[in-house]
């Protein structure tokens, strides 16, 4: 059989080597782009004049008054660089869960761990939001680490029972039935707590709108642990893609990686769900774009990731900003919008691939 | 060149017992080849060696007990070829054989420039240099065992552990491979265990042979010890004849047992 016709080697559309690089450039470009536009504030070519001239040793007239500037700094700058950190969360930790658990099909929701975070986060709002704000440590994205965690070991135990590890449907199915379980215990947590539901309402469906340095100073620790550790993992998840068996065969110790792994994952995830809200499949689109584009390898898909999701959410938040004007689309509305369909044709072109 | 023993190894999976009480020494640059018929425990002692399966017991290289190693070190030791090896469609020829130097590797670096010369070294000594950017998925059965065995020679381990390497091959592929495995088991000095089907190549191929069967060991030797009629109609159950060529390749030859002698 050694007939079969060889197709051209793994070529890409551009050199490996290149897409670091373009990645960095789009998500800087998105960024900008971000800043730019809005409802409300100067025109928008005026924007990166005014950043320049804040940079030290530069003196433009930008012409932008200080009310403008506050807009720009204190209301879209970050919102901005939080939807940029929560989508290049989201995409590294769904790239993280689909190579941990060897399964294409898994995302940071899927797995039930954003309701399970969501369930966390709640009980903090319900329990005296007001209460917590003299602490030291926000217990916010704590309290959302230990649901979303309590979830993914769930869904991971149940879906494995049941399914056996090679079963990709059972994992997600049981990722399912686990959302519908936290989602539960939270409505009924806020049947009894009817006060916060509108706090916690304008939450669930993404909560980019209000975002504030505040929000920014709260996730950043726990995004930069969450994705330092899985970028040193990276090499490991390419080592886990050929199985429990050979992987530890080849020396690795299968269970840790997987235990540091799914930790870095959900403390990332739960810490973004924290502060935005429940936004939906960027976990899976942003992972199976850059692997259709660069390759499957998690050397690359890992830290591509983090650039791509950061720039699709920071465009993925600007229709929301300026469609309806002034009332917001969700963010969470927009996401779902791309991503259900695309979820579809994943699903299909895997049934086809069988 | 490096010696590996075995202890009364025991494999269990649950109630059954899948290997009983294993010991046997396989020489520095031995090949020893594991026969038996399909549940007599040839995989379950590779796996033992390869620290996929919990066991009972001691294996020993160069006299160290494998208990008082790492995963990692005992990686750097032993290199496994599984009966079916997991080959992603998607993965490339050279990222897959670049897995073999993990064992090399600190937990939380990245692979070194020599880490990818030993890789572009052994695709380039297996004729696979133009396969390099290859996918898995693109590559025939006999390309995808040659891939496989290069990512296991990658390792660099003195051992080398073999899970029927040549049970999905053609019969030209099956000599290509076994061939292969010699070449590089002279070359670099191997200790080989596998466990094979097919036994006159087993026979072929290998210095002793160890008959297994039920997870016990009854019978090792040469090929002309092992290979004996009333030895493979006692444990596999066939009727076969068993032909000696002058060079000393013992050929095992099944015959239909209602037909007994009267086809020469």
């Amino acid at each position: 059989m050694d007939t079969v016709q060889a197709p051209s080697p793994a070529k890409g559309i551009i050199p490996a080597r290149w897409w670091l690089p373009v990645a960095v450039a789009t998500a800087c470009a998105a960024l900008l782009l971000g800043v730019m536009v809005g409802p409300a504030g100067p025109t928008w070519w005026r924007v990166p004049l005014a950043l320049l001239d804040r940079l030290p040793l530069v003196t433009i007239d930008s012409g932008v008054t200080p009310r403008e500037w506050i807009i720009i700094w204190e209301i879209r700058m970050p919102r901005v660089v939080l939807a940029a950190l929560v989508g290049s969360t989201l995409a590294l930790s769904g790239a993280s869960y689909q190579g941990v658990f060897r399964n294409p099909l898994v995302d940071p929701y899927l797995l039930g761990v954003a309701a399970g975070a969501g369930l966390g986060a709640t009980v903090v709002f319900t329990l005296n939001r007001a209460g917590t704000s003299s602490w030291i440590i926000d217990p916010l994205p704590l309290s959302a680490f230990l649901g979303g965690l309590v979830a993914v070991v769930l869904t991971y135990f149940v879906g494995t029972a049941f399914g056996g590890r090679r079963s990709s449907a059972t994992l997600v199915l049981a990722g399912v039935a686990v959302t519908a379980l936290a989602t539960a215990v939270q409505t009924f947590v806020l049947q009894r707590n009817t006060d916060v539901i509108r706090q916690v309402y304008s939450w669930i469906l993404g909560r980019l709108s209000t975002a504030s340095w505040d929000d920014v100073r709260l996730v950043i620790p726990y995004v930069l642990l969450s994705t330092v550790t899985l970028l040193i993992h990276r090499r490991l998840l390419d080592v886990m893609r050929v199985g429990e068996d050979e992987a530890t065969a080849l020396g690795t110790s299968v269970d840790r990686v997987r235990i540091i792994v799914v930790i870095a994952a959900t403390l990332g995830t739960s810490a973004v769900v924290a502060v935005s809200g429940l936004i939906g499949f960027v976990g899976i689109i942003v992972p199976h774009a850059v692997r259709l584009l660069a390759g499957a390898s998690y050397r690359t898909i890992i830290p591509l990731s983090i650039f791509a999701g950061a720039a699709f959410l920071v465009l993925a938040d600007i229709p929301g900003r300026i469609l309806q004007n002034p009332s917001e689309t969700p963010i969470g509305v927009v996401t779902a919008f791309f991503g259900a369909p695309f979820f579809l044709l994943l699903l299909r072109t895997r049934q086809a691939n069988r | 060149m490096t010696s590996l023993a075995f202890d009364s190894v025991s494999v269990r999976y649950g109630d059954r017992a899948a290997l009983a009480e294993f010991s046997d020494t396989v020489k520095p640059g031995e090949w020893l080849c594991l026969i038996g018929p399909n549940g007599a425990g040839k995989s379950s002692l590779l796996r033992a060696v390869a620290g996929v399966v919990k066991h009972a017991g001691e294996v020993r290289v160069d006299g160290t007990s494998l208990r008082f190693r790492s995963a990692k070190r005992r990686a750097q030791l032993i290199a496994y070829v599984p009966q079916t090896p997991v080959l992603p469609d998607d993965m490339s020829v050279r990222e897959y054989v670049v897995l073999g130097r993990n064992p090399f590797i600190p937990h939380f670096g990245q692979e070194t420039k020599h880490d990818w010369d030993i890789v572009d070294d052994v695709l380039k000594r297996l004729d696979l240099g133009d396969f390099a950017q290859r996918h898995l998925g693109t590559l025939s059965g006999g390309e995808r065992q040659r891939v496989v065995i290069a990512r296991a020679i990658a390792q660099e381990a003195p051992i080398l552990l073999l899970d029927e390497p040549t049970s999905a091959l053609d019969i030209g592929h099956q000599q290509q491979a076994l061939e292969l495995v010699d070449r590089l088991r002279r070359e670099h000095g191997l200790t080989v265990v596998s466990a094979m089907h097919d036994l006159t190549l087993a026979g072929l191929y290998s210095d002793r042979l160890c008959l297994l069967h039920q997870g016990y060991r009854v019978a090792t030797g040469t090929a002309a010890e092992v290979l004996r009629p009333e030895t493979l109609a006692e444990f596999y159950g066939v009727s076969a004849r068993v032909h000696h060529e002058p060079d000393g390749t013992v050929v095992v030859i099944p015959f239909r047992a209602n037909d007994a002698g009267g086809r020469r």
